[in-house]
């Protein structure tokens, strides 16, 4: 029920689709930890994204930061590196064509294990993007 | 007002500042530039919020943090740990490994010359023991965090208190949060609830209920009674996360208390913070000898960031003013003197 930072956890007017050798191949968005502070990448559950209310696989879904870059699977055991606070990671979807011109609705659920809270850690936001 | 003497010092955890730190709206540097210019001169972090690249530490930023407290006359005090007991997915840290955690903190924290780190709530009492020895080489006091709905009192918090008398250690302590004495629940987490949807007359109904004092349990089960959507029953769940506890609870405690965090939530354009009360907490901690450090804790940003501009600097500013006053570092007007007389 506590709300922080959720709006933030998309970052506005940050979204595009990279081309690889002529081909687009994806699509990116900026994203913050939704949190007081940074965390191991380990601690990340797990991240939700879906676009246009369709759900993205999430063997699709990369994450980079400073750098950096994880599989979703790579992450669950990743316990030096970190997403600190405020920074603005990058969340990549592989995807044939990335996305048309436009607009679209990104949402994208964080869900963290926060050992000192007895409840899960899950945050929500969904935010329209636009590629250009 | 208190006349007696007391060697309580003011700080401030840059936590404080959480929303224009996240935004980068402002850098490390302002934020300890922020904390100088209230007058405060202790300064607080939580490393995993503060340090890009935590726990690492280069030489270069070595000194340059140094160079800040020199530049800005403030001093390094309290350093917050956090313990990821669930790291891995599926596993829990065995007291060794929470250990190890601990360890790399207080290597964190002496190198950055703070002498006090916060514990958080969720260490065990057995852990507290075996880190005791370490707390000692470094040099360092670890504080439990007594934070609502837990008081110092608690049956965990007990448990931790026998851990301290077991050992006979000065290093082991507590670091009461004073959101433990939330009076009135704070009007601009209860205000969001309402954005959000939450009945206007049942967030009324349970905000007196909890200033008179009414047991949490039952404000819920009222609320239960009167509604089935859960944002109006969270609406009464507040009152059971935002203790009230009558503050002369610290006063047996004050040896072992080695911090405190001055939380607070929303200061009014009269010099009192709407929540939590100062003027009564405050005088307890002078009548009990307390000579550490009150920390302010701006956690109000979270509850009016969806709507309004968040400006911790000016709140942070406004508490040590209050603080001020209340410690007897400027004269108290006349007419409030009247009033207290």
């Amino acid at each position: 029920m506590i709300q922080m930072f959720e709006k933030y956890m998309i970052v506005e007017n940050d979204a595009e689709n990279i081309i690889e050798n002529g081909k687009v191949t994806a699509f990116k968005f900026g994203a913050r930890l939704p949190y007081y502070r940074g965390i191991a990448l380990s601690l990340v559950e797990d991240i939700v994204i879906k676009v246009d209310g369709e759900d993205v696989p999430r063997e699709t879904i990369k994450f980079s930061a400073h750098g950096n870059t994880y599989t979703l699977k790579e992450m669950e055991t990743e316990t030096e590196d970190r997403w600190n606070m405020g920074e603005v990671a990058y969340i990549t979807v592989e995807k044939e064509g990335g996305l048309p011109k436009g607009e679209h609705k990104v949402f994208m659920l964080l869900n963290m294990r926060i050992a000192y809270l007895p409840f899960p850690s899950i945050r929500k936001s969904e935010k329209t993007v636009a590629i250009a | 007002m208190t006349e007696k003497k007391h060697s309580i010092k003011r700080g401030v955890s840059l936590y404080s500042y959480q929303e224009e730190f996240f935004l980068k709206k402002m850098s490390l540097e302002d934020c300890i530039a922020a904390v100088a210019k209230t007058g405060a001169t202790g300064i607080e972090i939580l490393g995993e919020q503060s340090m890009f690249g935590f726990p690492k530490l280069t030489d270069a930023f070595v000194d340059q943090w140094f160079g800040w407290m020199d530049k800005y006359g403030v001093t390094p005090v309290c350093h917050d740990f956090m313990l990821d007991y669930t790291m891995i997915k599926g596993k829990y840290f065995s007291d060794d490994e929470a250990l190890q955690s601990i360890i790399r903190d207080l290597k964190f924290a002496k190198r950055l010359g703070f002498k006090v780190m916060r514990a958080i709530v969720n260490i065990t009492p057995e852990l507290m023991e075996k880190v005791a020895p370490y707390a000692e080489e470094y040099d360092i006091k670890i504080g439990i965090e007594v934070h609502s709905p837990w008081h110092i009192n608690s049956a965990w918090m007990a448990r931790h208190w026998e851990v301290m008398e077991k050992t006979g250690s000065k290093y082991l302590g507590f670091v009461p949060d004073m959101g433990a004495f939330t009076k009135r629940l704070a009007r601009v987490q209860t205000d969001r609830m309402i954005r959000e949807g939450a009945d206007p007359k049942i967030v009324e109904f349970v905000c007196e209920q909890h200033e008179k004092g009414v047991m949490a349990e039952y404000i819920i089960a009222q609320v239960v009674q009167m509604s089935k959507r859960p944002i109006d029953i969270a609406v009464a769940e507040l009152s059971r996360h935002n203790t009230y506890y009558n503050p002369i609870a610290l006063l047996q405690h004050i040896p072992r208390i080695v911090h405190i965090h001055a939380k607070f939530y929303e200061m009014l354009d009269d010099g009192t913070e709407f929540s939590i009360p100062y003027e009564k907490i405050i005088p307890i901690l002078i009548e009990g000898g307390y000579d550490g450090y009150l920390s302010s804790e701006y956690e109000g940003n979270r509850h009016i960031q969806d709507v309004y501009e968040v400006d911790s600097v000016e709140q942070v500013r406004r508490q040590q003013e209050m603080f001020k006053r209340l410690l007897g570092e400027i004269p108290v007007p006349k007419v409030a003197n009247a009033l207290s007389a």
